[in-house]
């Protein structure tokens, strides 16, 4: 049913754009963005502080962290309104979406936890005990194990999503901000904002395999502080924000070497790339745009004013509906 | 495969042998009550727990970090009403551990730090920024978490340099600590090619039959024209009467009005609200410089302890002043400490009461090692040979 309305909207009207979805932390606003236009088409309001922002699978859903609500809002992505809130624990900063499209697990800044939630019965299913801020949130994709980072703490906790406990606990640098898994899985990458790198792991051995450091030429190495981070799509490549250094590090997956700096706005934080993975998409807070990055030419080709402070960012396609 | 995960856990090696192994550390902190200020103000009151507050927050941060490593941490406090013995307090402290958070005189803490028993410790200065402390009066097992006098004023001075605030005078207070401020704020100047056109003592003589909001314009007319009044009031006695009474509409800096601090409440970047957030909630009121401080201290011996897994005075020692040490302080830089007088490196606030207006180091304030040695007594400046 839904191939066939896909269809016949393909056959009768060019193909609607993409969109970026931006959330603006001192704004407490969402701003779309065609990736099509490059240009913001919409702009909803949403609780306070809103940070991080993630999809559900089909796209129907958008979760919306509402740090300063301290709920985590769902809201429907194409009328931008919000249909409930879900319990969170208190100000959720980020949080991810299990591959089963059912829970997320969510970072309790102020109280050391983490919170999974079931999207569906909207009850707290489980609190962990995490280190001191936690931020940076991921799962693997088969869905086994989820990692919480915690600033203060400096570690990166890693959860066993069966039982919801940790199974082990692993130090990186000062003020770990972002993780993800890459090659299926088989590593997860964890970012030190003030230690200034990016920490590789074994996830079987949850041991270190690499470390990755930065240096942007005429900014001092205090200044170079790595943020949230992307893939490509066949992992050969992650982009890096590098925080007020005002540039994203092109990081090669196999060498673990930096390729490229490309020049962004002021305090580049998260990103998202577009369907094609042509252009990716990055919150700079401090200029309070979003820069749009060529991917090949890896350059950025255009500055697009969005709200306050902007954090979060998310892709969804235009196949949507 | 989840099998394998809970087989992975219970193989690994490294982990289980951190988490087995219980590493005890204790810190002690000592708190020399002085007398109360005399000021003409009682507005705001010193809270009862100034200092410790910021330590207990630390503690709970090393303690939460401590768990996931079989690391636990003992906290035990001595308080030293006035008239009763400080040095005798810091031996029996320094009888349970080698580390010690220090909250007391300076002249105090430098009898502390001459201790027989004080040789293999790690103390921690968090309430003086005599700056003598940190030069010919240094001592190699005394470290600084509270920024010198010299660090706040040098920040000020580079403010006054970016803004082009060239034509300054000064007020100063008749108590010792604003002289020291004052003299600070002298050398600060001169290290950036400023300097004071004028120069009053505030007269405690003068007739307070009048409000100080009638005098002040008076007072302040005989500087004629300035870009920049600058207090040296950190008592908190007369200033804040001077702020919008001064006969020339100028902005007041130093000791009041837009000041350079380590710690006050309107930081929120860099993460910091959310160690204001944990601090206001654990104590009912806002972080001040010296529980900063305090909470920088109790988290370097943490950090150490944490990376070198280690509580030994030795290994922490040769951590903290290892290249491998950074602490990551709310600040948006990691903090280190200066390996010829023990001054933990750190950006300074420029703030008024109710925003961050600057961080220092400013822009365009550069040095060949570390921009964080702009302010400060930098390595060729500093008289400290305890360190060598």
């Amino acid at each position: 049913m839904i191939r066939a309305t896909l269809a016949l909207l393909l056959m009768t009207t060019p193909l609607s754009a993409g969109e970026i979805w931006v959330t603006n932390e001192k704004d407490d606003t969402v701003s779309v963005i065609s990736t099509d236009t490059l240009e913001v088409i919409q702009t909803y309001d949403t609780g306070e502080r809103p940070r991080g922002i993630t999809f559900s699978k089909d796209f129907s859903r958008v979760y919306i962290c509402a740090s300063d609500s301290d709920s985590v809002q769902v809201m429907d992505p194409d009328t931008g309104k919000i249909l409930h809130d879900l319990p969170s624990g208190e100000d959720p900063e980020q949080f991810v979406l299990h591959p089963n499209d059912r829970h997320l697990y969510i970072a309790n800044e102020d109280d050391a936890i983490t919170t999974v939630v079931d999207t569906q019965s909207r009850k707290v299913i489980a609190q962990i005990d995490v280190g001191v801020e936690p931020e940076g949130m991921a799962v693997s994709p088969d869905g086994k194990i989820a990692i919480t980072t915690s600033e203060t703490t400096n570690m990166a906790h890693w959860i066993d999503t069966e039982t919801q406990e940790l199974f082990a606990n692993t130090l990186v640098d000062s003020r770990p901000r972002h993780a993800e898994f890459a090659k299926d899985g088989a590593e997860m990458w964890v970012s030190s904002e003030i230690g200034g790198t990016l920490t590789v792991f074994d996830s079987d051995s949850q041991s270190e395999i690499a470390k990755i450091e930065f240096e942007v030429q005429g900014v001092h190495p205090d200044r170079v502080q790595p943020v949230g981070f992307k893939f490509t799509e066949n992992d050969s490549h992650a982009f890096v924000a590098l925080g007020p250094s005002n540039h994203v590090a092109v990081v090669n997956s196999e060498t673990y070497e930096v390729e490229d700096y490309i020049l962004v706005g002021r305090r580049v934080w998260h990103m998202a790339f577009n369907e094609d993975q042509t252009q990716l998409f990055t919150t700079n807070g401090v200029s309070g745009d979003v820069t749009v990055i060529d991917v090949d030419a890896r350059k950025a080709i255009k500055s697009i004013k969005v709200g306050r402070f902007p954090w979060g960012a998310a892709y969804r396609p235009a196949s949507h509906d | 495969m989840f099998g394998r995960v809970v087989a992975i856990f219970l193989s690994l090696p490294i982990f289980a042998a951190v988490a087995l192994a219980e590493t005890q550390v204790t810190i002690g902190y000592l708190k020399v009550e002085t007398p109360a200020p005399k000021t003409l103000s009682n507005l705001d009151a010193i809270p009862d727990d100034l200092g410790v507050a910021g330590a207990r927050t630390g503690l709970d941060d090393n303690q939460t970090t401590g768990k996931f490593l079989g690391q636990s941490y003992n906290f035990t406090e001595q308080f030293v009403a006035l008239g009763e013995d400080p040095i005798a307090a810091a031996r029996a402290l320094l009888s349970e551990t080698p580390y010690l958070v220090l909250s007391a005189p300076s002249e105090v803490q430098l009898a502390i730090a001459d201790l027989p028993e004080a040789q293999a410790a790690m103390l921690f200065n968090t309430s003086s920024g005599d700056l003598s402390l940190r030069d010919a009066n240094c001592r190699a097992n005394l470290l600084h978490t509270l920024p010198s006098d010299a660090m706040r004023t040098d920040a000020l001075a580079q403010v006054f340099v970016k803004k082009r605030w060239t034509d300054l005078v000064m007020i100063t207070g008749p108590n010792a600590e604003d002289a020291a401020y004052a003299e600070a704020m002298r050398r600060s100047l001169t290290k950036f090619g400023l300097k004071l056109s004028s120069e009053k003592n505030w007269n405690f003589d003068a007739d307070m039959r009048r409000t100080a909001s009638q005098e002040i314009p008076l007072f302040t007319q005989e500087f004629g024209d300035y870009d920049a009044l600058i207090l040296a009031d950190e008592l908190h006695d007369f200033g804040r009467y001077v702020l919008y009474n001064t006969w020339a509409a100028r902005p007041v800096v130093g000791s009041e009005g837009l000041t350079a601090v380590t710690w006050a409440q309107v930081i929120e970047q860099w993460g910091a609200a959310q160690l204001q957030s944990r601090f206001k909630e654990a104590h009912g009121r806002a972080m001040a410089p010296q529980d900063y401080a305090a909470w920088a201290a109790m988290r370097t011996v943490g950090e150490a302890v944490t990376r070198t897994s280690s509580a030994d005075y030795y290994d922490v020692r040769d951590f903290v002043f290892s290249d491998d040490f950074e602490l990551a302080g709310f600040k948006g830089r990691p903090l280190t400490y200066r390996d010829w007088n023990g001054q933990l490196r750190q950006p300074i606030a420029i703030v008024h009461p109710r925003a961050l207006v600057a961080s220092a180091p400013l822009d365009g304030f550069l040095h060949h090692v570390n921009e964080l040695d702009s302010l400060g007594l930098d390595r060729p400046e500093s008289k400290c040979k305890a360190f060598e």
